[in-house]
């Protein structure tokens, strides 16, 4: 079979890609193929789903008529095991081959499962699981379903290892959370907000132990406990990782194709081969506060980055601009918004806010110019503040209005604010 | 594609644009109901510093960041009428549109766990606080492709 376009991955990269392709080419074949069996969902969803907050329908990211309404052919529950770049040829494990003219890695990232003593990864046990797919999300849920999940470990202090153990925790079952860090979501908070967040998770009867690893994992068929390292025994019916993400650059690797930590793209998400182009986790993304490529395993970078890589598949040069560490969360109600660089760097220049109610802010400049923020609570302003990272906008005239929880367009002078608003 | 714009010279803060938009939302579009027997809210927001203020809401964007940054699909660019939509049911509220958008325009609705943003009044030839702003400080604005 032969098609245009073909996109490898059929999640928020691989999307923002195609309707992007649509925009320009009506005609030109575009196939999708994809390992997970499902229509397009949104992953990020998964602790919704898991805490009951919505139902299955809901975590599908766009409606069941997508492929048809872009005229997109979906290869579902298919993995594509080589390429052949030269020939430009895709196949996949059933021996059935794709040509292409233009091709899209946007093959996202695998869950990260560190060695532990009785843990076969090819065959977990019972109760075992990653928090990254619909599959995933559909066990743990049965097995929440089935009544006999009563106490969960969560390995992992970090994004989705707190989304994890919130969702379970809202369906009653006790959670322990094992960071190795010394604190929680380490590189994503700073230390004063990681405080606040275990504070607030205490009080909500989540146990954190943090600066351990989970070393064994005991149980028969179905996993029983979790052997920390420093002895402790945490008995457990579940025991789910959330342990960060590593790409998925198998199809390029030892091929022509330029890999570092993940895919190397150029600001128009070309590879270094001719006509293959790359995004979202699987890739190192353009990132406009180090002005370097790095990965940025998140959402808004996937879609941007589909996006451009679209329209240059289909000769509409667009470069990738805007991506940086950017994130909101919640837990349990306390929001968190982050974006730019979070540690302390020597020549940063940091405010920095706490008051009552869980409130804290903190923005680092440098050179005038802000770099980094963490919002709790009073997230408003957000996203002005992350424009004026974006746009790299001298600040000092209206520096301690940053602070300010109220903080708005209304903060900014106004002949900025004018120059933003046109 | 079409937009609102605030000139904020002739804004005077009545929040005539805030109270008229949450009418419109509203079920009954009634007001006295809006206020004291619904809970709808209004999708435009009015903030003041002193003297100065300025009533924002939706820009529209061609390239809208909130919209690549919803991980539910709420939110979407309607390719026909230019117009950035939210499907609020589709909503979870994990406020990354909050974070996406530069210009303030996206208003949490805490209570629902959603957002809400201005739809430029579905279905009415003027949006509502165009119409009613006294001053003539909200205006609907034609805007180029890019
Ligand atoms: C629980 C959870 C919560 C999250 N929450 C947030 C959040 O709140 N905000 C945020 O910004 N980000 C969040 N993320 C991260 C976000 O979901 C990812 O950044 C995003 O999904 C990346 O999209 P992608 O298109 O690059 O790849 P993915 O979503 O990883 O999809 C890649 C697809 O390609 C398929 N594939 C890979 N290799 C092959 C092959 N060889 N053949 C066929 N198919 C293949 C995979 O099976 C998969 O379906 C969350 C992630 C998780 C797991």
């Amino acid at each position: 079979m032969h098609c245009k376009y073909l996109i490898i991955g059929n999640s928020v990269g691989g999307v923002a890609a195609s309707e992007a392709i649509r925009e320009i080419d009506k005609v030109g074949k575009i196939v999708m193929v994809s390992e997970e069996p499902h229509r397009v969902y949104s992953r990020a969803l998964i602790p919704y789903f898991i805490a009951g907050r919505i139902d299955l329908e809901k975590m599908y990211y766009r409606d069941a008529n997508f492929y048809e309404k872009n005229d997109i052919l979906p290869f579902l529950g298919k993995k594509v095991i080589k390429i052949d770049f030269k020939d430009r040829k895709a196949e996949m494990e059933d021996g059935c081959k794709i040509g292409y003219k233009k091709l899209l890695l946007a093959t996202g990232a695998a869950p990260f499962i560190p060695q532990m003593k009785g843990l076969d990864k090819e065959r977990p046990k019972d109760g075992f699981f990653t928090f990254s797919s619909l599959d995933d999300a559909m066990k743990i849920k049965k097995k929440i379903e089935s009544g006999i999940a009563e106490r969960a470990a969560v390995l992992g202090g970090g994004l989705t290892g707190l989304m994890a153990a919130e969702a379970l925790a809202e369906n009653g079952i006790e959670v322990t959370v094992v960071e190795l860090a010394g604190s929680l979501l380490p590189g994503v908070l700073d230390e004063t907000a990681s405080h606040l967040v275990e504070e607030h998770l205490e009080e909500k009867s989540l146990k954190i132990s943090t600066g351990r690893r989970i070393v064994e994992v005991v149980g028969e068929e179905s996993v029983e406990t979790a052997v920390l390292d420093d002895g402790t025994i945490l008995p457990c019916d579940l025991l789910i990782i959330g342990a960060g993400v590593r790409p998925r650059v198998e199809l390029a690797r030892d091929t022509g194709v330029r890999v570092n930590r993940g895919i190397v793209v150029d600001r128009r998400m070309r590879t270094s081969v001719n006509d293959v182009y790359a995004c979202g986790d699987c890739a190192e993304d353009y990132d406009f506060l180090q002005g370097d490529f790095r990965l940025l395993p998140i959402w808004p970078t996937a879609y941007a980055g589909g996006r451009v890589a679209g329209f240059n598949m289909c000769g509409v040069e667009r470069e990738y601009r805007w991506g940086t560490n950017m994130n909101s969360m919640h837990f349990f109600g306390l929001r968190i918004i982050v974006a730019g660089s979070i540690t302390e760097n020597g020549d940063d220049e940091v405010f920095k806010k706490i008051c009552g109610d869980g409130n804290y802010r903190r923005i680092a400049l440098k050179d005038d110019r802000v770099v980094g923020m963490i919002l709790m609570n009073e997230i408003e302003g957000a996203g002005v503040l992350l424009n004026l990272m974006r746009a790299g906008i001298n600040v000092k005239s209206f520096k301690e209005e940053l602070l300010s929880n109220d903080f708005g367009l209304i903060s900014l002078p106004e002949k900025l604010r004018q120059e933003i608003m046109t | 594609m079409r937009r609102i714009r605030c000139r904020e010279e002739v804004c005077i803060g009545c929040r005539l644009c805030e109270v008229w938009c949450q009418v419109e939302h509203s079920k009954s579009k009634e007001i006295i109901n809006a206020f004291l027997r619904e809970t709808a809210f209004p999708r435009v927001r009015v903030e003041e510093r002193g003297p100065i203020s300025i009533s924002l809401q939706c820009r529209h964007c061609e390239e809208p960041n909130c919209v690549h940054a919803c991980i539910s699909g709420a939110l979407y660019r309607d390719l026909e009428t230019c117009v950035v939509k939210h499907d609020a049911s589709k909503c979870v509220g994990c406020w990354s549109c909050v974070l996406a958008c530069p210009y303030d325009a996206i208003i949490r609705d805490d209570a629902h766990n959603r957002v809400l943003k201005c739809d430029l009044c579905e279905g009415r030839e003027e949006p509502i606080c165009v119409e009613k702003c006294p001053n003539d400080a909200l205006i609907v604005e034609a805007y180029d492709a890019l």
